[in-house]
């Protein structure tokens, strides 16, 4: 009969109309900014900056190597490198990004840059709400506000944020055990040396030759191996 | 004017049954309309120049290049890493059938090899794809229609529930970049097959009430059954892919006929339509969506655990070996298809998409002469158009 | 069923339509689609003998694209036999050889009715500021119209038989052929903050004096 589908029809749009007041599968809206719905775990915005120790300039994790600048596809990220350098993480000196600049008007939210860092310094925040009144130095945003604390992405991405910590202390473990080895090493050349000049010394007084049948020193106890 | 003098007139061309009904004795004027590109059922910036006589189509020819950027040539002057997020942006409805299609024919061109789990991965995310793509259509088909917003907003309740699965496992609702070469970026988060196969469940039951709601519904078939045919030969012509060549009877669907991916592993039929109509490119869709949830199924319980990237892949001095290579897939709106040729560099040389979106436009005309405006744009919205695919 | 190779395709071809001439150009990816490459002038009988040979039925023309080769010197390394101190020896040698630049367009063809494919068929022309000209397979294939209007609007090739041979991404008013490579984009400076590299050379030249930095 003619106006069944349409009766039909109506009788769905019921089903929802009267659904919508006691079924959460058919009302899935919530009132923002009043309400809102938990974040993804993966869920990303805009790149930020790490930062380990309590001053953000100083504990910046990047350093100035320049990769996501070349790799970010619209090109929106400016680093200018520091002049001098100092310590990072593992000790180890390294330069500093002394501009750091990505323009958020040009950001597509891609995490390229954050897959091509080899220093797990740059992260995806999970910030949307940076509108501004001003177009452009609005939306340019600088190290400054860039930095996030470590603390501030344990929170947003737990899991991720633990994958990254484990490299990191994996490598400050690396750096450390090949720190130790070569202090070890040095220890016992530095011991050898003495022990050969000590040896030469009850040889007689004039020093052997390098190619004399002078017994070699004896290879001190083994320094572990890195 | 009497009933009788309708009557007698309708039986003739418009612009006759006008001038005898008004009683002037000579032919209607014709009359250019540009119909866009702010025209809100063009789902975006396009044109279409329409020449009309009365209220009947002419002539039409359609208008491109409002979203133009230069996509290829983007691309190839960037690593064939970043072009990845780029595509995104073509089809930014389907944005992970966009990277598949884009890493396959990397994959193609540089002989990498995906990890079984990856490839499940790719297959089911692509089918969720699909299914918010053809739900998402319905609703707009309707939307052209004059259906305002209600079943368009049944649909986007849907298709946030698919869009909650890809947030959560890409991070990103729309703009995935998700796919690599050789692989995918991460790995599915924990509790994401579970929270798939309860949308999946679901979701049949959804496409019920969606049906009962519209594919029965008399105005429906009223504004789409014998509307914008298009006879199969001349779809196979002019290029046509996708449901819209299916619903003109043609049995070509490349998840069938290459059967990349691992889409052989998986029964699924082919819906085929018999009219070519825009009823039965709205009812090839919705059979698809169940044929998909088939597909979705299995898939989810087979998921095999491992890596989910070639450990071959690098993605950062990534360097094909000079030659070329055209991949394609079936994409929800039709074969996309990407060519590219390498000159050794870490740029492509030639970047090229084969928009399906285009292309299933080439038969618009065809479609929409001798009809009424308002069948011009029901013809229009079966077609399945995103601009961002269009003029790229 | 699998189609025919390359080679027996273009012997078939080339026994139909006469004084035709393929050439084979090989494609050494892992992708191994290899393509042929016709002239010209038998460009339309060729492709309308692909499209309605039985065994062959390339009904269905998927992709039409072109592609700009400038002027380039290939080294290429050849094994030369070289009497070296009276020993006969086989010496790496690198060959280079001065390539003339041409332009391409493409058509990947498949064939829905036997569902097999791709046959890739090329057509090249040489020179780049007189009309470059190419036949149209539009007549054909009606999905290489908007294709090849593309190509048109982007690389400046004309197509001899085509319809209605217009701009299709460009306005109609655009004078240059964006996607050639030696095309020179328009210096129409706009702000942006982050500039680098090419981007921060042209934004120099439009910065007020005492804002260029080092």
């Amino acid at each position: 009969m003619l106006g069944t589908g349409i009766l039909k029809g109506m009788v769905e749009t019921a089903k929802n109309f009267a659904g919508s007041y006691h079924d959460p599968e058919r009302l899935t809206t919530v009132e923002y900014p009043e309400q809102r719905i938990a974040p993804k775990e993966n869920a990303r915005q805009f790149p930020m900056l790490i930062h380990d120790t309590e001053d953000p300039m100083k504990g910046l994790r990047c350093v100035a190597c320049q990769i996501c600048e070349k790799e970010c596809p619209p090109q929106c990220i400016y680093i200018v490198k520091s002049k001098d350098k100092r310590a990072d993480y593992k000790g180890q000196m390294q330069f500093y990004p002394a501009t750091f600049d990505i323009d958020i008007s040009v950001c597509m939210s891609c995490q390229i840059c954050v897959e091509v860092c080899p220093f797990e310094s740059i992260k995806m925040d999970t910030e949307f709400e940076l509108s501004n009144t001003d177009r452009f130095g609005g939306l340019l945003i600088h190290k400054e506000q860039l930095a996030k604390s470590n603390e501030h992405y344990r929170k947003i991405h737990p899991a991720d944020a633990a994958a990254s910590d484990a490299v990191l202390a994996a490598e400050v473990a690396k750096a450390q055990a090949k720190a130790k080895a070569d202090a070890e090493a040095k220890a016992a050349k530095a011991a050898a040396e003495a022990k050969a000049k000590a040896d030469a010394a009850v040889a007689g007084t004039v020093p052997a030759p390098a190619t004399s049948t002078a017994p070699q020193p004896t290879s001190p106890p083994a320094a572990p191996a890195a | 004017m009497t009933l009788q003098d309708l009557t007698q007139a309708m039986g003739k061309p418009t612009f006759q049954r006008k001038a005898e009904v008004i009683g002037i004795g000579r032919e209607g004027e014709l009359l250019e309309v540009a119909m866009g590109p702010q025209h809100p059922s063009t789902h975006g910036v396009f044109r279409m120049d329409v020449v009309l006589d009365g209220e009947t189509i002419v002539k039409l020819k359609p208008v491109f290049g409002y979203l133009h950027r230069n996509h290829e040539k983007i691309a190839e002057n960037t690593s064939y890493l970043a072009s990845m997020p780029y595509t995104d942006r073509l089809d930014y409805f389907c944005s992970l059938t966009n990277n598949w299609a884009y890493a396959l024919s990397v994959e193609k061109l540089a002989g990498l090899q995906v990890p079984e789990r990856a490839e499940y991965i790719r297959l089911i995310t692509a089918e969720l794809t699909r299914l918010l793509n053809h739900t998402c259509l319905a609703g707009f088909l309707l939307q052209d229609m004059g259906a305002l917003g209600t079943p368009l907003m049944y649909a986007f309740r849907e298709r946030e529930k698919i869009l909650d699965l890809i947030e959560s496992l890409t991070g990103a609702r729309m703009m995935c970049n998700y796919m690599r070469f050789g692989g995918c970026r991460c790995d599915l988060p924990p509790g994401w097959v579970d929270a798939a196969k309860k949308v999946v469940a679901e979701y049949s039951k959804f496409l019920d009430e969606f049906e009962t709601l519209l594919s029965g519904n008399e105005i429906l078939m009223a504004r789409t059954q014998g509307v914008g045919k298009l006879s199969a030969e001349l779809a196979v012509s002019a290029g046509v892919t996708g449901p819209m060549l299916r619903a003109s009877g043609v049995d070509y669907d490349l998840r069938k006929v290459d059967a990349y991916g691992i889409y052989a592993r998986y029964p699924f039929r082919i819906p085929l339509g018999t009219h070519g109509d825009v009823y039965d490119r709205y009812m090839v869709r919705m059979l698809e969506m169940r044929e998909s949830l088939k597909i979705l199924e299995p898939a989810l319980k087979d998921i095999p655990e491992g890596p989910v990237v070639d450990p071959k892949a690098k993605l950062r001095g990534f360097r094909p070996k000079p030659g070329e290579a055209y991949g394609r897939i079936e994409g929800p709106k039709g074969e996309l298809g990407f060519y590219l040729i390498s000159d050794g560099s870490p740029n492509p040389y030639r970047y090229r998409v084969r928009p399906p979106s285009l292309i299933n436009l080439t038969v618009l005309e065809d479609m929409c002469l001798g009809q009424t405006v308002a069948d011009a744009i029901v013809s229009l919205g079966s077609v399945d158009i995103v601009l961002g695919e269009v003029d790229r | 069923m699998a189609m025919e190779t390359l080679e027996q395709i273009k012997a078939r071809v080339e026994a139909a339509v006469p004084g035709a001439q393929l050439t084979l150009v090989k494609n050494d990816s892992p992708s191994a689609q290899h393509s042929l490459l016709v002239s010209v002038e038998h460009a339309f009988a060729v492709a309308k003998f692909l499209r309605d040979d039985p065994q062959l039925r390339l009904d269905y023309c998927s992709n039409v694209t072109g592609v700009d080769f400038l002027d380039a010197e290939l080294s290429e390394k050849v094994k030369v036999k070289k009497v070296v101190d009276g020993v006969e020896k086989e010496v790496e040698e690198v060959k280079k050889t001065k390539r003339a630049g041409y332009l391409e367009v493409v058509y990947h063809l498949y064939s829905m009715a036997l569902k097999h494919g791709p046959v890739i068929l090329r057509q090249r022309i040489s020179g780049r500021s007189d009309p470059v000209t190419v036949t149209s397979l539009t007549p054909l294939w009606r999905s290489a119209e908007f294709q090849e209007r593309e190509v048109f609007d982007l690389y400046g090739i004309l197509f001899d038989g085509h319809p209605d041979l217009r701009r299709l991404l460009m306005w109609d008013g655009f004078k240059d052929y964006p996607m050639r490579k030696d095309y020179v984009e328009p210096d129409d400076y706009e702000y942006e903050p982050t500039a680098h590299d090419e981007v921060l050379e042209k934004a120099k030249a439009h910065m007020p004096k005492h804002e260029v930095k080092a």
